[in-house]
């Protein structure tokens, strides 16, 4: 969407209103830091309160990660895109999943068909890991796991073909999203109820933090949350009050907090207002380490800091003149390196038609390393620091998080917000709100509603869906169950059901069931056995 | 006019179909979600159940034709001649045009203007659901 409301008389500008329904004045002076202390609100980077970033050298010490979105139809496919993006200068993988990997279920499955490998890889069985993984040396790249309902079995996969190909677990680093609620609130790709699925996140926090320790386990998405039509603010305040939500369910297993919410890591969406973003981002990592130092007394520098993971939105990319696009993308990409970010993303111009081509990755990879390389975006730490207009909407925006937070406390927390359908409501309200706003030109977006110029569809070049993939897949889905051992199978299942229904910590189990080829489909279907299933509130 | 919105597959971005259903709910039609993860028998059974006059499609992953075709095949099977569909979603123009050949009364590509999903809705609509 577009960044803010404006009311004008002619080409002049009478008021602006930010998304998050402030409204920014046309002059910002000494008057509009009264309140504001340098050391206490602003400080060094590497320090509390972290507005400057969380490390002292930033960008002079190692540039951002940037990490684009891949995966596609099999996983030998897969393969071929992460070297290719290695090669190119990536320096992480971010494994897109189709859609029946994500909810559990075979590529053979009749509600799979027409959606294997479509989206992302298709993963049956760790066979299918062998193959995507294959080749990559995983003690020097990490990598993101798209995946949350069962994110549980993709990690215990990446730990058995780290194993597999001999890599040191005390050295791999895999970020699973592992966020349940965010898809409950949008994005949809949810399988069993709240408890059992907040469940599953402790087990695999409480797991990592033991075998692999450089796991980032869970990922709190606020991206999607905006994605879906939330403000700024409330993609924050939601973000915050999921994390809250998955570290009380952890501390209840008597885990010390400061071994393991320094691991916990947030993926963050850029588009709209400029200014409002980047503070949006300064906001948020200075608001996380006071809440977690406040709230949970935690004593581990490390535990205060906010890792992100800031991507360029795809809700503020058009359909229209797409090639517009790359512009916003290099915005973003400026908005993200502004906002002190750890890793970075960029959706492809072509997204709003379908995932991208090679050409439109590179173009989005290309976009970092320009700013980078050649716009001296890694010169110097937070050089917005000290603007009064940036400092006075960085406080403006802290303050407007934290009384949403508090609202969604008031009605019993993230969980009980979720279930009873009050996020998902607020949000899906929201997004209506902003496309009457662009219907009726009081949202601007180029191209959509002003600027509109007469194109041609063709102009794009589409990545098609292959249908071949599924006879691959499905071809080797039968190769490994035929060449398994049925009994070591149908043991670890066994033993995964009498851990999962003893409320035990599943992962161990699910490590067993893998390394025994047993399927995600099988997997699931145990899990899906004892906790059951989501039920969606109504919202409408 | 009673619009049924609908999700089929495992597709879970739903953004756009609640936005739609807001709109033909501000609207004055009298809106019905299904919710997500629906298989197209579920979408057929629930339509015939609340006696829908058009189902509306909503597929965001590019696997709307082969969804569509499945649609079309359980309606002829349930002998249901009297609900409209549309389909909204990630869509090519060139899809547009087989979605038609298929059945689909109307086809909203991302980007399509509220006024003139409306205007279906409110004008055309009607009159083809008076002619079947």
């Amino acid at each position: 969407m577009s960044g803010a409301m404006y009311k004008k008389e002619g080409d002049e500008i009478k008021e602006v209103i930010l998304e998050s329904g402030i409204k920014v004045k046309s002059l910002y002076t000494p008057e509009d830091l009264k309140n504001w202390d340098y050391e206490k609100d602003l400080g060094l980077p590497g320090e509390f309160p972290y507005t400057r970033g969380i490390h002292p050298e930033m960008y002079r010490s190692r540039s951002w990660t940037t990490r684009q979105y891949s995966g596609f139809g099999t996983p030998k496919e897969t393969n071929e895109r992460f070297k290719f993006l290695i090669a190119n200068g990536q320096t992480g993988l971010n494994v897109a999943y189709d859609l029946p990997t994500q909810m559990g279920l075979d590529s053979d499955d009749p509600m799979a068909v027409g959606e294997v490998g479509r989206v992302g890889m298709a993963v049956d069985t760790l066979r299918d890991y062998e193959v995507a993984f294959e080749g990559i040396d995983l003690e020097r790249i990490g990598s993101g796991l798209t995946i949350n309902a069962v994110a549980s079995i993709a990690l215990a996969m990446y730990q058995a073909v780290a194993e597999k190909y001999g890599f040191s677990l005390s050295k791999i680093s895999a970020t699973p999203q592992n966020d349940i609620l965010k898809e409950m609130v949008g994005r949809g790709m949810w399988i069993f109820p709240v408890g059992p699925s907040i469940k599953l996140i402790g087990d695999t926090i409480e797991y990592s933090s033991k075998v692999m320790p450089r796991t980032y386990p869970v990922s709190v998405c606020g991206y999607h949350i905006r994605e879906s039509g939330a403000n700024p603010v409330q993609e924050i305040s939601y973000a915050f009050e999921i994390a809250i939500a998955y570290i009380d369910h952890v501390l209840e297993r008597g885990l010390d907090i400061d071994n393991f919410v320094g691991r916990i890591s947030f993926n963050l969406d850029i588009y709209g207002n400029l200014f409002e973003q980047i503070c949006k981002f300064r906001a948020a990592r200075r608001l996380w380490a006071r809440t977690i130092k406040e709230r949970y007394s935690a004593k581990d520098k490390r535990s205060l800091q906010f890792r992100m993971l800031a991507g360029g939105g795809g809700a503020g990319l058009t359909k229209q003149q797409p090639e517009n696009n790359i512009v916003r993308g290099a915005y973003y990409a400026l908005i993200a390196t502004l906002s002190g970010t750890q890793t970075s993303a960029l959706c492809s111009f072509d997204e709003a038609y379908t995932i991208p081509t090679p050409k439109s990755a590179l173009i989005s990879l290309m976009t970092f390393h320009i700013l980078a390389e050649e716009m001296g975006l890694r010169d110097t730490i937070d050089p917005l620091a000290g603007s009064y207009y940036v400092e006075a909407l960085t406080s403006e925006m802290e303050e407007k998080i934290r009384e949403e937070m508090k609202r969604v406390e008031e009605i019993g927390g993230m969980a009980k917000a979720v279930a009873d359908g009050y996020v998902q409501r607020e949000v899906a309200r929201q997004a209506y709100e902003q496309e009457r706003a662009i219907e009726e030109g009081r949202l601007i977006k180029v191209g959509v509603n002003k600027f509109e110029v007469p194109e041609d569809e063709k102009d794009v070049e589409l990545h098609e869906y292959d249908s071949r993939v599924l006879d691959e897949q499905v071809k080797r889905l039968k190769e490994v169950k035929a060449e398994r051992s049925s009994s070591l199978v149908a043991k670890t299942l066994k033993d995964l059901e009498a851990a999962t229904r003893a409320g035990k910590n599943v992962m161990p189990y699910l490590v067993e069931a893998v390394k025994a080829y047993a399927t995600i489909g099988e997997m699931t279907a145990v899990l899906k056995d004892v906790y059951g299933e989501f039920k969606e509130p109504s919202i409408f | 006019m009673r619009v049924m919105v609908a999700k089929p597959g495992l597709d879970g971005h739903d953004r756009g179909a609640k936005v739609v259903a807001y709109l033909l709910k501000d609207a004055g039609m009298d809106v019905i979600y299904t919710g997500l993860h629906k298989s197209v028998d579920q979408i057929v059974e629930m339509a015939i159940q609340e006696d829908v006059d058009v189902i509306g499609l909503s597929v965001m992953t590019g696997g709307h034709l082969p969804i569509m075709e499945k649609l079309m095949q359980k309606l002829r099977e349930k002998k249901v001649d009297d609900i409209l569909v549309t389909v909204g979603g990630v869509i090519s123009r060139p899809d547009v045009l087989k979605l038609k050949e298929l059945g689909a009364s109307a086809v909203f590509p991302g980007g399509t203007k509220f006024s003139e999903i409306i205007t279906f809705f409110k004008e055309e609509a009607p009159k083809l659901c008076k002619a079947i």
